[in-house]
């Protein structure tokens, strides 16, 4: 168990430390998370006041669009350089590896969400400081589901043709089931009278489908990146 | 196509040929009255489709935790069918609901669900088709994502409040209405397996044309 | 494995989870009662839909076995060629 979490350790901090001396997936997703709110914006609000309800769907796409880009770009960096093949030829747990790019990413993702909800918070007047332990509680477990599934397929997808656009075709329809769960939750803190056992309810079938997808990832990473 | 193959389809489509009239002879449902006969059609499709979901996330775990080579072919070949008996279930469906329910479509889990798994099928077999190499290993693993969503479905309409009948519907059929439906419920699944069967050989022979010019480029 | 015990936490929070999700629900259609009659004025609009449903899987169902049998012959009339060639 110590060296499993030993070697996430360090792989998440390979990834960490090369994000920071670039910060280029850090910057050009967060850009990216704005621009979506910003899009949506425009296609949504009338006389300058956006519609009720809306601030839960607009977080929950920004969050799904922007993890896109940034799991294309993370192992984007790995291809070009050719340093996937040599992190799997390390004798260690395939797992492990996992686990780490996934602690890498999600950290990047809560960096990104840090500065998402407030945006939305304000743009939208949404009561993000309401319930913030519920809120904080859907987002992690939202963002982990999605990442968990994405680190996977993004993964496999190195060694695909055509990966930028097979990614969110592959990724979007199986972590749907993690979107509504965040979605609605989300918005039953958000709505005029919020509704605290609703978002419970979504908290805790998104713990579900996090058991799930992260099992399922583990269990398949291996096999799956073993040539 | 083998004989045997031909018989059963053959076979199968007079059964679907006939098939109006014996469900014609059933009783109408009380509340929906005549719009619930596409009830014989969309149950056995979408326990199928259901069944074709199961198979392939099956067949990827053979092809992926026990390299069974073949396995893959028969994955293939179960979403393939997969994406047909989902899309019989999927336009029956709101046929159906458009008298019943006065609408095409509701967002309740289990018509939610049900679209999910088609798209994660749809989505699978566009990764086979232009994923080139690598992508069966990594259907496979999306195969297996497909198929949690499968128990997840069928109990979705038990679990949640929604307009779609319960799964207790079928074991308390009354005799008239069960005849025509256990009748095309046969038909489809003769229909299925074959199908099946030829889609998973021609996969296998895809696979022989392969390595046959493999064998060429080397001598 | 090394990552079991994270496996078994995992499934004993996925076999959790469903404990919160009980609500109190009215029920839906359990069950279909047959009847002889059809209200009137209900048969015209249905038989369209019934129809089409019918019509869908015939068209569905044809156009597969085309589909399968027409990719099965090139596949096998390729490898009769090439097994022809190797002899």
């Amino acid at each position: 168990m110590g060296s499993f979490f030993r070697v996430a350790w360090h792989v998440m901090r390979k990834d960490l430390t090369v994000e920071v001396r670039s910060k280029e997936v850090l910057l050009t997703t967060l850009f990216f998370a704005v621009s979506v709110v910003l899009v949506f914006s425009f296609a949504i609000v009338r006389e300058g006041r956006a519609p009720d309800d809306v601030a839960a769907g607009i977080l929950w796409v920004a969050v799904s669009f922007s993890g896109t880009l940034a799991m294309g770009r993370t192992f984007e960096r790995e291809r070009y350089n050719d340093t996937l093949r040599a992190l799997l030829l390390a004798p260690t747990d395939r797992p492990a590896i996992y686990t780490g790019k996934l602690l890498g990413l999600l950290i990047l993702l809560a960096l990104v969400e840090m500065v998402l909800v407030p945006l939305v918070g304000l743009l939208f007047t949404a009561p993000i400081l309401a319930y913030p332990g519920r809120l904080a509680a859907l987002l992690a477990l939202g963002t982990l589901g999605f990442a968990a599934v994405g680190t996977l397929f993004a993964a496999m997808l190195v060694r695909v043709r055509s990966r930028d656009t097979l990614l969110p075709v592959l990724l979007y329809p199986v972590t749907i089931p993690v979107m509504i769960a965040g979605v609605r939750g989300t918005a039953a803190l958000f709505q005029a009278v919020p509704d605290e056992a609703m978002a419970q309810f979504w908290i805790g079938l998104l713990v579900f489908w996090d058991a799930i997808f992260v099992t399922l990832a583990l269990w398949t990473f291996e096999p799956v990146m073993t040539e | 196509m083998t004989k045997l193959n031909t018989l059963f389809i053959g076979l199968s489509a007079g059964m679907l040929a006939v098939a109006p009239w014996i469900i014609n002879a059933a009783p109408y449902e009380s509340t929906m009255g005549l719009v619930q006969k596409v009830f014989y059609f969309h149950f056995p499709s979408a326990i199928l489709f259901l069944v074709a979901a199961s198979i392939c996330g099956v067949s990827s775990g053979l092809f992926l935790f026990f390299k069974k080579p073949k396995a893959d072919g028969w994955a293939l070949a179960a979403a393939e069918l997969g994406l047909v008996f989902g899309a019989v279930t999927l336009v029956t469906g709101p046929l159906w609901a458009r008298k019943a329910w006065g609408v095409w479509w509701v967002w309740d889990p289990r018509l939610t669900s049900s679209l999910l798994l088609w798209m994660i099928f749809s989505a699978y077999l566009l990764l086979r088709k232009y994923g080139g190499p690598g992508s069966d290993k990594l259907g496979a693993g999306m195969a297996l994502f497909g198929m949690i969503n499968v128990p997840f479905i069928y109990v979705s309409v038990n679990v949640w409040r929604t307009l779609h009948p319960q799964t207790s519907v079928v074991p308390t059929l009354p005799t008239d209405m069960g005849i025509p439906l256990w009748f095309c419920f046969a038909a489809f699944t003769m229909l299925f397996v074959t199908l099946l069967n030829l889609r998973a050989r021609l996969e296998h022979q895809r696979a022989r044309v392969e390595a046959l010019y493999l064998a060429e480029d080397e001598a | 494995m090394r990552f079991c015990r994270v496996f078994v936490f995992l499934v004993a929070g996925a076999a959790a989870a469903p404990a919160l999700m009980i609500a109190a629900q009215p029920p839906p259609q359990s069950e279909f009662v047959p009847v002889d009659e059809v209200p009137p004025g209900e048969q015209i609009p249905a038989i369209n839909l019934v129809a089409t449903a019918y019509g869908f899987v015939w068209v569905v169902v044809l156009g597969y076995v085309w589909s399968i049998a027409r990719r099965l012959q090139r596949v096998e009339a390729e490898l009769a060629d090439l097994e022809s060639r190797r002899k």
